[in-house]
């Protein structure tokens, strides 16, 4: 990399003081090596289901190449309210309370962006996506982590939320089911948080973009609790449970005001998100609940193999009741989250990601994505039980 | 005794894979691998799992096997209507499918042999002459592109990163 001088420091300060990933140098050596099995991925193995990738040829031949509105094309806009309806038990108008983004962190982005003053303080959970304190410090907020723990299955404690509010908070975050932990709301957890909210004030910003894969009983979501939906914006998309990830489509719903305010940073920002992938996520939501369902049936099953290979293997990890990772405890072997990964990587050729991405308190911990075929969840396996054996 | 539920959850997986060990289906289904030996067993017996074959390539077997496709209108039975000339057409073991459908012929078969002529013998003088039989059309097949599921070409390979956080 060349190290031109800079006449002056133009990097802003708030950008200057985020943290720089500390897995960055880690994800680059990864992409050097060849024979690696990847359980790093935290993204769907499977290819878009065809009738959606011939949705979006479809949507190109048409000449479907346009600006949508700024909220996103109406059809898909109606779609995305009849699936949120149906799927989560919240109801939104597709004319003013839904708005079509680029993935779900623009969703995210554009929802901090548009509720935060400086100085306000969100509460939210780690370990979590890589995303959310950089999200919250960049629209110029202060993010408050509550812990989640194994002994407690990575549940959110109510109150400990409750304990971390100040006179500052303003927003509740959530992600259930959890990247990376794979832990979930119950109906009652859900209720407590949303009793919270409501007692405090605060606005709930859900990420519920797993929650399509979540594994035996489904509660609707906090959106649809009493005296919840003027309070809370629902983010969700595409990427995972219908395995689009490039498509980038994401959405949030809620009160008008709150849609209205991200529209404007959205319009600003962004404009619209892709039209042709609008056109397929239609195809998706309209006709892909089979395909989706089959994905589902997959994940599940391959939970239950690399659940029990890693527990036989001596290293602790919990079911986890949503998305596509598992979280297993490493610290029984006396490395670091960030040794265990490189150590794994350069002698075994496996990519896991250290805990410590998802936080500092992901520390002896890491992350293994079954978003990979059965065979290589077995060999993967096989590599990590010769690794433990050269740790005696 | 098997749950409908496992019973299909394990159907399933056959259907994909018939070569699945029952290890493989127990840890996936996170069962105990005596309950699916059992299971699969008793779907046996219950001729709910009626067999196991191969999707094999095109040209793999040495023995130059022609197939066709047979479409075959029927005058149907007063008693019985199809039944007893398509289970008389199951006999013939060149007869490899039986299928009864809707639309302008009746009955679709698939039937292989060594070679043109052989079909041919085989619709002439096996097929044509049953009593019952009206007309056939014989599609010979001449490449495969999917057949129970599988593709025959290979998919495309887009190589995802090796790490997304």
């Amino acid at each position: 990399m060349s190290d031109s001088k800079l006449s002056r420091n133009w990097v802003a300060d708030h950008i200057a003081r985020l943290p720089r990933s500390g897995i960055r140098d880690f994800f680059e050596l990864v992409n050097t090596m060849d024979d690696v099995i990847s359980l790093g991925i935290g993204e769907p193995d499977f290819a878009t289901p065809w009738h959606v990738r011939e949705a979006t040829i479809y949507a190109l031949q048409k000449g479907f190449t346009s600006y949508t509105s700024n909220l996103g094309y109406m059809p898909l806009r109606r779609s995305v309210c009849r699936y949120v309806a149906e799927r989560f038990g919240a109801t939104y108008d597709p004319a003013t309370e839904c708005i079509i983004t680029v993935g779900v962190s623009e969703a995210l982005d554009i929802a901090l962006r548009s509720v935060l003053n400086p100085g306000d303080e969100v509460v939210y959970h780690e370990p979590c996506y890589v995303s959310y304190a950089p999200s919250i410090a960049m629209a110029h907020a202060k993010p408050v982590a509550v812990v989640t723990k194994e002994e407690t299955q990575f549940a959110l404690d109510p109150a400990a939320v409750e304990a971390a509010i100040t006179p500052k908070t303003k927003v509740m975050l959530l992600n259930f089911p959890n990247n990376p932990t794979g832990a979930g709301l119950t109906a009652d957890d859900k209720a407590r948080l949303a009793e919270i909210a409501i007692r405090h004030d605060l606005l709930v910003i859900t990420d519920e973009i797993y929650e399509d894969m979540t594994y035996g009983e489904r509660s609707p979501t906090i959106a649809s609790l009493p005296g919840m939906k003027e309070r809370t914006l629902f983010l969700n998309g595409m990427s995972k449970a219908h395995a689009m990830t490039g498509y980038r489509i994401g959405y949030a719903c809620g009160p008008q005001a709150l849609i209205e305010a991200m529209m404007k940073v959205h319009q600003y920002s962004m404009l619209c998100a892709s039209s042709i992938a609008q056109a397929a996520a239609i195809e998706a939501l309209e006709n892909g609940d089979r395909a989706r369902d089959e994905m589902h049936r997959e994940y599940e099953q391959r939970r239950n193999v690399i659940v029990k290979r890693l527990n036989e293997l001596g290293l602790p990890c919990l079911l986890p009741r949503g998305a596509f990772y598992v979280f297993p405890r490493i610290s029984g072997t006396g490395l670091t989250s960030d040794a265990f990964a490189r150590r794994l990587l350069k002698e075994q050729r496996v990519a896991v990601v250290p805990g410590t991405a998802f936080g500092a308190c992901g520390e002896g911990y890491v992350r293994c994505a079954y978003a990979t075929g059965l065979d290589d969840i077995e060999e993967a396996m096989r590599r990590i039980g010769r690794f433990l054996a050269t740790l005696g | 005794m098997a749950t409908q539920q496992l019973k299909q959850d394990i159907l399933r997986l056959l259907r994909r894979n018939a070569r699945l060990p029952d290890a493989e289906i127990a840890d996936r289904l996170a069962v105990d691998v005596a309950e699916i030996t059992a299971a699969i067993a008793q779907m046996e017996a219950d001729r709910e799992l009626l067999g196991y074959s191969a999707v094999i390539a095109d040209g793999a077997l040495p023995d130059g096997e022609v197939s066709a496709i047979i479409e075959v209108e029927v005058q149907p039975e007063r008693d019985g209507g199809f039944d007893r000339i398509a289970e008389n057409l199951s006999r013939f073991p060149e007869v490899l499918s039986v299928y009864l459908v809707s639309g302008r012929y009746d009955l679709r078969l698939a039937v292989v042999g060594h070679s043109l002529q052989d079909v041919a013998h085989f619709v002439a003088s096996k097929l044509a002459s049953q009593p019952g039989v009206r007309a056939t059309a014989t599609h010979f097949m001449l490449k495969t592109y999917k057949e129970a599921g599988i593709q025959f070409h290979e998919g495309e390979d887009y190589e995802r990163l090796k790490v997304v956080p």
